[in-house]
């Protein structure tokens, strides 16, 4: 709806402000602050200081970031190639196998994340495949929640793939393999960013599942947030949140990059 | 002439002189196609001549598509064989049947340089880097693209796109050149001009044989040496494109293609003489025209182009015809007249009008030559 009258437009901007405010821009203000602060007792905090980020910085903090990129970036890498692989060979199944086989990708991301973390620490505490424990399992119950947005976005993106460049490419003498590697895979190549990006932005923000089945010595940063802020330590959580916050948005500006500079082309 | 069959490395042998002279003839033989219980393709039986341009032309869900997507590969015959020269394609993949194919939204890689898009089949198949880089000049060189080969698609205008979608087409010397509505997506203009640029690269490559599939009846004209027109999945009839304009077989091709005026008429007397001319009743008139195997007595219908009818009669113009005049539309080039004649629209296209026109309303007299006309059976459904 276009609203041509000033003040209608000024009470549209006003309205929209204040619920942008409110609902995403208070409680990043509220951790930024608490991270930042000396002591909190009235409605502002009554002095600042970097003490809890250096504390985080020397606490376990650096190995939370570290669990946490790699996790995000094995579980979204492995997500990307099986979504992809999903997508692609669902295209050419028929229409309602498809459809089946769609439903049952999106499973996992219908379900709890704390009941996943739960199905997996039941199914792979005994043999044959005794993974509690690992990291794997941590890999594992990321892989499971974030590849339904993968094969999502795969999908999307080749619903959108004018079916002419491929059989144009066939028609030329391209193989199955080279069409997909030249034709296909490139012509994607915007939408695995976008894949990759939301799997993993979602993987750095995992704890549901996460904190059932993660073995010591692998805490991501989310379990580290909840452990601290659990003790009491709100000020430390809050400026692990700021840690997370800041890794997350640097990598997925980075992604943005490459998907702007692949879309131009 | 048959060629040898097209394999993933055969392309680097094969010189393009050779090609020039050795265009492939396609040969559809008794082929259908199904979705379902659907039928969109009867069988269709019809040959393409090497070097030969046939155009398929027809209204939306005629078939004309699916021919075409057939001999690619990307449609499954539910029955018939299709050959390519001397090789059965049927059961082959598309990236074995050694096929140019351009399509209308052009699907140049927009990832890749002019350059890449052009050497894609050959780089596909494995084939030398100097041939590569020989045939991308050459194919550049023939559609007039030479300076363009770093740019990429998105830096091209629509008609240069076709351009190099066609070069693309040309560097792996396809057996046949697939066309699928290539100039639907480029504005009125440059469309006249790339369709004279078809022409000239046929003349340039004689023995290129081309399936031109399109629904616009002017290109069908301009380029074919054949055309195939397709109705209800059908082909309603097939022929030379000259005398398919000038004899059309049946209603649906005398509409579809070009203008017609069909007039219904009684056959007075078969078709006879050197010049095969019938004679037909259309009132009191009896009129001569080219006619078939009509009878005496057949109700049938007379078919005369718009630019055939003459408002002045001659020695030529013997045939006389008298309209009531309805409408008349000045487009500059062409004067359009509607006419009335015993219940039928008659259309007229005059290069050049009398002095003075009869008052809308007024009787007027058209004459047309025996030789501009023909009948057309009323009775066949295309």
């Amino acid at each position: 709806m276009l609203v041509w009258s000033r003040p209608g437009r000024m009470l549209i901007w006003l309205v929209f402000s204040l619920l942008f405010g409110v609902l995403f821009l208070a409680p990043l203000a509220v951790i930024l602050l608490s991270s930042l602060a000396d002591q909190w007792n009235g409605v502002l905090p009554s002095g600042f200081t970097v003490e809890h980020y250096t504390d985080v910085a020397q606490g376990a903090a650096w190995k939370a970031v570290k669990a946490s990129l790699v996790t995000g970036f094995l579980a979204s890498a492995l997500a990307l190639v099986s979504g992809t692989w999903a997508a692609l060979a669902l295209r050419i199944q028929d229409a309602t196998l498809a459809r089946l086989l769609g439903v049952l990708f999106f499973i996992p991301s219908a379900v709890p994340s704390v009941s996943v973390g739960l199905g997996l620490l039941v199914a792979f505490s005994h043999p044959p495949l005794l993974l509690n424990g690992t990291i794997a399992i941590v890999m594992v119950a990321h892989f499971v929640l974030i590849s339904a947005f993968t094969f999502g976005n795969v999908s999307a993106g080749l619903a959108r793939l004018s079916p002419d460049f491929e059989q144009v490419a066939s028609s030329l003498g391209a193989r199955p393999a080279y069409r997909l590697w030249h034709v296909t895979l490139p012509l994607l190549t915007p939408y695995l960013v976008a894949a990759f990006g939301l799997s993993f932005a979602l993987s750095m923000g995992e704890l549901g599942a996460t904190v059932m089945v993660y073995p010591p010595g692998w805490v991501t940063l989310p379990v580290s947030i909840f452990s601290l802020t659990d003790r009491g330590d709100v000020f430390a959580g809050a400026a692990l949140t700021m840690v997370l916050v800041a890794v997350t948005l640097i990598l997925l500006l980075g992604l943005e990059r490459v998907t702007g500079r692949q879309t131009r082309s | 002439m048959s060629v040898p069959a097209f394999t993933g490395s055969n392309v680097m042998d094969v010189d393009a002189a050779k090609i020039r002279g050795a265009g492939s003839n396609v040969h559809f033989d008794k082929v259908s196609v199904a979705y379902g219980a659907h039928v969109v393709l009867h069988p269709l039986t019809l040959d393409i001549a090497p070097g030969e341009i046939l155009a398929m032309i027809g209204p939306s869900g005629s078939g004309k598509t699916t021919a075409l997507r057939a001999v690619a590969g990307f449609v499954r015959p539910a029955s018939g064989r299709i050959r390519i020269g001397a090789t059965d394609v049927t059961d082959l993949p598309p990236y074995e049947r050694g096929l140019g194919m351009v399509v209308q939204n052009y699907a140049l890689f927009p990832h890749m340089r002019v350059e890449d898009n052009v050497a894609f089949g050959l780089r596909a198949q494995g084939a030398d880097k100097s041939l590569i880089g020989e045939r991308v000049k050459d194919s550049l060189a023939t559609v007039g693209m030479s300076g363009f080969a770093k740019r990429y698609p998105r830096e091209l205008s629509g008609g240069q796109q076709q351009r190099v979608a066609i070069a693309r087409a040309l560097a792996v010397r396809p057996r046949v050149l697939l066309l699928d509505e290539p100039l639907s997506a480029l504005d009125a203009q440059i469309r006249r001009n790339m369709v004279e640029e078809i022409a000239k690269l046929h003349r340039d490559l004689p023995g290129l044989t081309i399936l031109y599939v399109t629904h616009d009846q002017t290109e069908a004209l301009t380029l074919a040496d054949k055309i195939a027109i397709m109705r209800d999945g059908r082909v309603s009839s097939h022929g030379p494109t000259i005398e398919l304009y000038r004899r059309p077989p049946n209603r649906f091709t005398a509409e579809f293609l070009g203008r017609a005026n069909l007039l219904p008429v009684t056959v007075a007397e078969g078709a006879d003489g050197p010049k095969g001319l019938a004679k037909a009743r259309l009132g009191d008139a009896v009129l001569a025209g080219a006619g078939r195997s009509e009878k005496p007595g057949d109700k049938t219908l007379l078919c005369i182009r718009p630019q055939h009818l003459s408002l002045t009669g001659d020695a030529e113009h013997t045939n006389r015809i008298v309209g009531t005049l309805k409408e008349v539309h000045w487009q500059g080039e062409l004067t359009h007249l509607v006419l009335d004649v015993d219940g039928t629209p008659v259309r007229v296209s005059a290069t050049r009008l009398p002095m003075s026109l009869p008052e809308r309303g007024s009787a007027m007299p058209l004459f047309f030559t025996p030789g501009d006309t023909s009948l057309v059976p009323e009775d066949v459904r295309g």
